[in-house]
């Protein structure tokens, strides 16, 4: 690279902590951020199957799990605040620690210079301490297991008061609540410094003849993900801030004046709970985009390379990318609906909620676009790019209902939203970092996945998600709120139980299939087929040069792009495929 | 708190004309033309801004993020807060805030200064009234304290306390960088700092420095 | 693979049609007012999801199984088509919009509307875990609180008994009367953290945010005994916050009031 706009290019480490620990090479701080986001999935998972069990056999008795769990199975039965601790943890680990790292620290910071021709981050100083910020902030959550009162109960969305009283509004709200506090704080800490660097990256490292309209999709969504996370991480950090504050310094941020908490008064005076939701919805809800916009990138880039054509509608996904991310900082009062709001602020919220429709509905038609006319190979990675745009469609669709207000006063806090976020927020964006995985597994680890075996987790995952989330919708409908350590106690929801039954046997199943995948993962990385340089005949820059790739990323080549990211089938071409370094077509101008 | 410390190695004098962005009229299709000369190119044109510039404007942007939530929580508390009582600014604010105006004087002259003595000088003066304006807010808060006003005492007291502390740390971060290059001016053998060095470093002090006169605004005269 | 996976798409389609049109569960039947308006729209919402999942779905299944990779066969070569974009920009624009607009019309008769003078007042008072009830009782007033004067056991809401309007202030536990065919106005407030207000039969949810007065109003049309549960997490027993909402004749509502009074 002898390109001066870029910093110099820093000399391959030599020592082990300088090449696989404290490494500035955004290519190991990827993978480091993969097994991250890898670790806490597979804790999360098994936090979810727990809770599966108590919600179908709540009076069932596990004397084994009582030897694992001592505090939380007593008497071998799930505690209700074990079981509330489980969901608070599952959630928080979900979103942040695999949600927002594995799709944007994971895959984007080893792809994102690669796919723009750069030979690192802008910043890979800061690269580096991002990722090992995230670490300790991961740290300090998963110590919230083992503190006294153990984890806390308030959900992951943590609303004040519950949040800011402490011990007396129940277990775990004490010494646990704190420790999660603590955690996000320094989780967007971490996030903000990658999102600056990855903006910088976009802007300043592209090179030559990358111009923004020839990058790639994913390149678009790690970049639209990272402004997002620029300016919605903040917020959350400020209120983190000030929940601390109100549980340790005394202050009255979110406490109102005159609580008694179990015939315990409060002292405080003041505050406002509203104000908690506010400032956690205008982060939350631009996050649910930070999950899911980098899967929709990769289904963009897989369905293309698969259908080998040219992605339907480049501008326009460019411009839906955009929209979706900035429409999302104007609609986190859908939220909170019920919560008190100003019935008119409601009014404005419905609307811009459902105009977010709008280029969802463009992606999904570009999408088919894409696929129409094509000539599909049918790998692991484009199994999972269909899946995803079915449960894209599946999940996002059913937001129209809870986008309109008055039919989200009864839907709301049911199962209803929850299997609507668990599809599209939840699984859709698995299925983009599975897809993801399937398919830039060969250049991260210069060895292929097993091709069957990663059929075989397809097809089970897709039909287990399916069978645990749609007739999730319909226990929402039939009432069955959210939170409820087990639903016995009403008899509206009694007739749920066979519901509960299925999807937890669903879910087990579902769990076991993933134990596939990681089988897969360390056999493909000991044992897989040596990958060739561009082994699903793609265009994009990440596939001229060596699986893996070299500390440079191009062995000092200079590139110069000449073409866009998905020219697939090009009539006159040599290939049916043109990758964006081949030399201009002369039938093309 | 984000990005306070100090800026790392930076490029050579050579390449420091590069910082003001070209038209940046969006790329051509997704076909196959080469774009070139427009700041959307990605080549070796000499059209970007620098990269710690750029990222230091994204780090103010995200910091003022921050300070909006803060805001509205302000807003919105003193709009709807029953025990809101609105304490007085300390004389010695004042004070204060002429102590930062004038470190961030000393700053613009150190970074337009023509010889590396000159340059050492007022980058030592900005250090010392960074430094002096930090103490200040400390004595601010002891003295605040000896009159029974405290964080957890009333809503409007509470974000006093916050917001100058919050914006006390980024302060801190800011004078550590402004120390590492004065240490850097003084030594002999290292290089002085380059001009990208402390343009970056002044970018952030004089948004602090705004920062600051808008909490001022918000805290005392926002009613 | 491509048949296999094009069969599995539609069938889950197929199943999902069978699991929202069958006799699998619904709704709890609604007993409200504004109940039926707003059934009325989901159900329009639900026939235009319908529509766009199952053409979507399907159109997914068949391009998957249609352009499956054949030996001979050429992928078409395009990069989109700007009319079409726009065609779908506006059909779906125009069609959200319009959904949005009219599901307007019941939260504007729920929350915009002003309630008639001979309303029948009742202050819900949620805490962990469980709900207070309070009607003003003849003089129509409530009485002053104070929260010094909390006792679970004894006064749970903290009425002050100096002030002449809380004389006849009538507080029950965990059961709510209401008359049938009148107006009912609510205030929820909550003495400790945020609960819900939630009765399904009533397609009625509100939270009560301590600090907050949060006004409500329904009515109810059908007589009968209705569970009311808490939809906001709110602690350990969240789950078992049960109250009763009894919705009674003019008479046995009059009759059951005066009962507690004199309690």
């Amino acid at each position: 690279m002898s390109d001066s706009a870029h910093p110099a290019v820093h000399p391959a480490p030599t020592t082990f902590i300088r090449k696989w620990v404290f490494s500035t090479d955004h290519k190991i701080i990827g993978i480091q951020y993969y097994f991250l986001a890898l670790i806490a999935v597979f804790t999360g998972l098994a936090l979810s199957v727990l809770m599966r069990l108590r919600l179908a056999w709540p009076a069932e008795s596990w004397p084994w799990l009582e030897k694992i769990f001592p505090v939380g199975f007593e008497g071998g039965v799930m505690s209700p605040e074990f079981y509330l601790a489980m969901l608070t943890m599952h959630g928080t680990i979900m979103v942040f620690f695999v949600l927002t790292t594995a799709p944007q620290g994971g895959f984007g910071n080893y792809f994102l210079p690669i796919q723009i021709g750069a030979h690192d981050m802008a910043f890979p100083v800061l690269n580096m301490l991002s990722f090992w910020v995230t670490f300790l902030s991961m740290g300090v959550m998963f110590a919230a297991f083992f503190v006294a009162g153990g984890a806390p109960i308030s959900g992951w969305t943590a609303y004040a008061p519950l949040s800011a009283l402490g011990e007396v509004a129940g277990p775990g709200l004490g010494s646990g609540q704190d420790l999660w506090i603590i955690s996000i704080a320094l989780f967007c800490v971490a996030s903000l410094l990658g999102a600056l660097n990855f903006i910088t990256t976009v802007l300043n490292m592209r090179t030559k003849g990358m111009s923004l309209m020839k990058m790639p999709l994913t390149v678009w969504t790690w970049f639209t993900t990272a402004i997002l996370a620029l300016l919605s991480f903040p917020v959350l950090l400020a209120a983190g801030i000030l929940l601390l504050l109100d549980r340790l310094g005394g202050t009255s941020f979110f406490i109102p004046a005159g609580l008694v908490v179990s015939d315990t008064v409060i002292e405080n005076s003041g505050g406002s709970p509203i104000l908690w939701q506010h400032l956690f919805w205008f982060f939350g809800h631009p996050e649910v985009y930070i999950a899911i916009l980098p899967g929709m990138g990769v289904a963009s880039q897989l369905l293309s390379t698969f259908a080998r054509k040219p992605i339907f509608g480049y501008h326009a996904m460019v411009v839906a990318i955009f929209a979706i991310g900035m429409l999302g900082f104007f609609v986190w009062g859908h939220h909170m609906f019920v919560s008190g709001l100003s019935p008119f602020s409601a009014l404005v919220f419905s609307i811009l909620t459902l105009a977010i429709g709008v280029p969802s509905a463009i992606k999904t038609f570009n999408w088919l676009g894409t696929l129409w006319g094509g000539k599909i190979r049918f790998t692991t990675a484009m199994l999972f790019a269909i899946g995803f745009v079915s449960l894209f469609v599946s999940g996002g669709i059913t937001g129209l209902f809870l986008g309109q207000t008055s039919v989200d006063v009864q839907l709301h806090d049911t199962y209803f939203p929850v299997a609507h976020f668990h599809m599209i927020m939840g699984v859709a964006a698995i299925f983009g970092i599975f897809g993801a995985t399937y398919y830039w597994f060969p250049k991260m680890f210069g060895r292929m996945l097993h091709e069957g075996l990663g059929k075989l987790h397809f097809w089970l995952t897709f039909i287990g998600v399916n069978a645990i989330f749609i007739p999730m919708h319909l226990m929402g409908i039939m009432g069955q709120l959210r939170r409820y350590a087990e639903s016995t106690e009403f008899k509206f929801m009694e007739p749920l139980q066979p519901y509960q039954e299925f999807v937890t046997i669903a879910a087990f199943v579902t769990a076991a299939a993933q134990l596939l995948f990681l089988v897969n993962f360390v056999w493909g990385m000991f044992k897989g087929r040596k990958a060739t340089e561009n082994p699903w005949e793609a265009t994009t820059l990440e596939w001229i040069t060596a699986s893996p790739p070299p500390h440079d990323n191009f062995g000092g080549r200079e590139l110069v792009v000449n073409h866009g990211a998905y020219e697939y089938g090009v009539p006159g071409a040599p290939r049916d495929y043109v990758m964006q370094t081949d030399p201009p077509l002369e039938s093309s101008k | 708190m984000p990005v306070a410390v100090a800026p790392p190695e930076v490029k050579p004098e050579t390449e420091r004309e590069d910082r003001v962005p070209g038209p940046g009229r969006p790329g051509g299709g997704s076909g196959s033309d080469t774009g070139s000369g427009r700041w959307g190119d990605g080549g070796g044109r000499r059209l970007r801004p620098d990269s710690y510039q750029l990222g230091m404007w994204l780090a103010l942007a995200s910091i003022s993020m921050m300070f909006v939530g803060f805001s509205s929580a302000y807003i919105l508390g003193q709009g709807t807060n029953s025990q809101w009582r609105a304490m007085a600014a300390p004389p010695f604010v004042w004070i204060n805030t002429v102590i930062l105006l004038g470190s961030s004087l000393s700053l613009e002259l150190a970074r337009r200064a023509s010889a590396a003595t000159e340059l050492k000088r007022w980058m030592t003066v900005t250090c010392l009234l960074g430094a002096a304006f930090l103490f200040g807010q400390f004595w601010i808060w002891r003295m605040l304290a000896d009159q029974g006003i405290y964080l957890s005492g009333n809503p409007h007291s509470s974000f006093f306390y916050l917001l100058t502390g919050v914006h006390g740390v980024h302060l801190l971060g800011g004078v550590a960088g402004l120390a590492y290059l004065t240490a850097r001016a003084w030594s002999s053998a290292a290089r002085i700092p380059t001009r990208a060095s402390l343009n970056v470093t002044a970018l952030y002090w004089h948004f602090m420095d705004g920062l600051w006169i808008y909490l001022l605004v918000l805290l005392f005269y926002w009613r | 693979m491509a048949l296999a996976l094009a069969i599995l798409i539609w069938a889950i389609v197929l199943a999902s049609v069978a699991l929202f049109t069958g006799e699998f569960g619904w709704f709890p039947p609604q007993i409200s007012e504004h109940g039926e308006a707003m059934d009325a729209q989901f159900n329009l919402t639900l026939i235009v999801v319908a529509i766009g999942f199952i053409l979507a779905q399907v159109a997914l299944g068949y391009y998957v199984w249609r352009y499956r990779d054949r030996s001979g066969a050429r992928a078409v070569y395009t990069h989109g088509n700007a009319k079409v974009e726009v065609a779908t920009v506006l059909i779906t624009a125009v069609t959200f919009v319009t959904l949005a607009i009219i599901g307007q019309r019941v939260w504007i008769g729920l929350h915009l509307e002003d309630m008639p003078e001979d309303a029948v007042q009742v202050e819900v008072t949620a805490q962990q875990f469980a709900w207070n009830f309070r009607y003003p009782g003849p003089d129509g007033k409530f009485g002053k609180t104070a929260t010094r004067l909390i006792n679970d056991q004894l006064n749970p809401v903290g009425v002050d008994s100096r002030d002449p309007a809380s004389s006849d202030d009538v507080v029950t536990l965990n059961r709510m009367a209401v008359p049938v065919n009148r107006d009912i106005r609510l205030t929820l407030r909550s003495k400790d953290v945020t609960h819900s207000f939630f009765v399904p039969a009533l397609r009625f949810k509100q939270d009560t945010t301590p600090g907050l007065a949060v006004p409500g109003h329904f009515k109810a049309l059908k007589t009968g005994e209705y569970e009311i549960a808490c939809a906001e997490l709110c602690g350990l027993q969240h789950y078992k916050m049960k109250g009763f909402l009894m919705v009674m004749s003019d008479q046995e509502f009059e009759a059951w009031l005066k009962e507690r009074a004199e309690f």
